[in-house]
């Protein structure tokens, strides 16, 4: 990559969009907001918008991938057409794989599967437009969809990445700190658990810029799981009862 | 210690073992926890491929080949030249694998090898560059999983970097305009660091390197490091469903340098002095 001639972080230590370093672009999270699937939700993080809706536990098909003592996880990570500057085919490509595969992983870990023996559940994250931290907004977005869809999980799933832009560690970069920067490191946890469910990084960083890296990481990850928790609160808060008095 | 392909059904009862086993700095196969099986590094095995490399790392073997061509770069980077990694995970190398296009494993492969050489800065990739934004050095990787015994990410990335390492490629040349290959020589790769990967396995509040079949299907979880030198990580991969422990993640990268050192002395002398810095 060339050298840029735009500085990204200004002599007051200012990211391009008025940003701390240490800042978050704004998150909007909510819960229930498609109405077939059995939970759902929608999450913004500064320009990136995310839908992911949960089916199941249902009946496992084929049948025979159902597992006779757990339920199968399903993921599918897909980008819409339009959802990036250049028009994207809309097949599955192989980045979309990947990341399907370790968002399906990050929510394995606290989902009790256990609990539901030969079913399944699956799990649909839709970006529908793409502004960098889609795989971690997908992964915040589809833990939410699995509590609204009322699944036991041991603790909801939070990510946010960091990054690396001219020499300094960054909480939640934007597209532009994306694509020039050094680094670029998502990370997902279970908050309460104090465990990572999700952790990968493409680009450079010293040991030291790691640890760095971690404690941000977990700032933002604490901002998204209380976000996290409200919407669902105020969804649950706003239901209607089930049965009419 | 086990049949190779053999259905492991470990769990609760496996785990239990290997944390008690590895409590008292112990494993199933008599390894130390942090210790890598046997390694074998052999290169230039296939002739016919530009570079190779053939890797023992215990039970698991794999082979790169290298291939170039010339092509046009992508147009975001036009002065760079290309490296296109693919990953088979090959039916002979495990009951676990079925013949087909690469499933998600098999992408997720290419993908960390990929990362590994790309974001390490491995190759200096504006030296292959012939007329900027339309002739370019296009580099295959093309890595297979031979046999299966555990962690292929390690010896994955020890094969492709021993094969671009020790490949010899077509000198070309601009005349009129144009690029010809000179028939008469070959040339190594401009090769600028030597990245390797360490991966680890997570059981409660023990990390293990380089788990075997028998222990991944044991571990909580499990993290690939690519380390491009001694001080610098240039990719990230955790790689199966579980919780790793925060507090383990200081331990992860002390351990994870240490062994990246190691492996990378024993690259080294496997590729022979090649045109590092």
């Amino acid at each position: 990559m060339e050298k840029s001639e735009v500085r990204l972080i200004s002599e007051e230590g200012r990211r391009i969009d008025g940003r701390a370093l240490d800042e978050m672009r704004p998150v909007k999270i909510e819960a229930g907001v498609l109405d077939r699937s059995d939970g759902s939700a929608y999450v913004e993080v500064g320009k990136t918008k995310i839908y992911a809706a949960v089916y199941g536990p249902r009946e496992a098909h084929p049948k025979h991938l159902a597992q006779p003592h757990k339920a199968i996880l399903s993921c599918r990570y897909h980008m819409a057409a339009f959802s990036v500057e250049q028009r994207k085919a809309p097949g599955m490509t192989r980045r979309e794989v990947e990341l399907s595969k370790v968002i399906r992983e990050a929510l394995e870990s606290v989902v009790l599967l256990e609990e539901f023996p030969r079913s399944a559940i699956d799990i649909y994250v839709e970006v529908i437009q793409a502004d960098a931290g889609t795989r971690t907004a997908g992964l915040t977005a589809a833990s939410v969809a699995l509590a609204d869809a009322g699944i036991p999980m041991l603790d909801l799933c939070a990510a946010v990445a960091v990054g690396k832009v001219e020499g300094k560690i960054v909480l939640d970069p934007s597209e532009e700190e994306d694509k020039m920067g050094e680094a670029d490191m998502p990370i997902g946890m279970a908050p309460r658990l104090g465990s990572i469910v999700l952790l990968q990084l493409n680009g450079r960083l010293s040991s030291e810029e790691f640890r760095e890296a971690l404690k941000l990481a977990r700032k933002g990850i604490n901002i998204i799981y209380e976000l996290q928790k409200r919407a669902l609160a105020k969804k649950f808060a706003s239901a209607e009862p089930l049965v009419e008095e | 210690m086990y049949r190779v392909g053999a259905k492991p059904y470990p769990t609760k009862i496996m785990q239990d073992k290997l944390y008690e086993l590895i409590s008292r700095g112990e494993r199933l196969d008599g390894r130390k926890p942090h210790e890598h099986r046997p390694l074998d590094i052999k290169t230039s095995v296939i002739e016919k491929a530009e570079g190779s490399a053939l890797v023992t790392l215990g039970g698991t073997k794999i082979i790169a080949g290298v291939k170039t061509s010339l092509g046009a770069p992508y147009p975001d980077t036009p002065s760079q030249a290309n490296i296109v990694v693919n990953a088979e995970l090959l039916p002979l190398a495990s009951s676990y694998f079925e013949p087909g296009p690469p499933d998600e494993k098999a992408i997720e492969l290419a993908r960390v090898v990929d990362r590994c050489i790309r974001e390490s800065k491995m190759l200096d990739l504006e030296k292959l560059v012939y007329i900027p934004g339309k002739s370019v050095l296009v580099i295959y990787v093309d890595v297979y999983v031979l046999d299966y015994d555990g962690n292929y990410f390690d010896p994955s990335v020890l094969a492709s970097v021993a094969a671009l390492a020790t490949a010899r490629v077509p000198a070309f040349h601009v005349r009129d305009g144009e690029v010809v290959a000179d028939p008469e020589s070959r040339v190594g790769l401009p090769i600028k660091k030597l990245p390797v990967s360490v991966t680890v396995g997570f059981l409660r509040d023990k990390i293990i390197v380089d788990p075997t079949a028998l222990e991944e299907s044991a571990i909580d979880t499990s993290i690939v490091l690519g380390w491009s030198d001694e001080n610098e990580v240039a990719a990230i991969q955790k790689s199966l469903p579980g919780l790793m422990r925060e507090s383990l993640l200081d331990e992860l990268i002390t351990v994870t340098r240490e062994k990246s050192i190691e492996l990378r002395a024993k690259l080294m002398s496997a590729v022979g002095r090649i045109g590092l810095p």
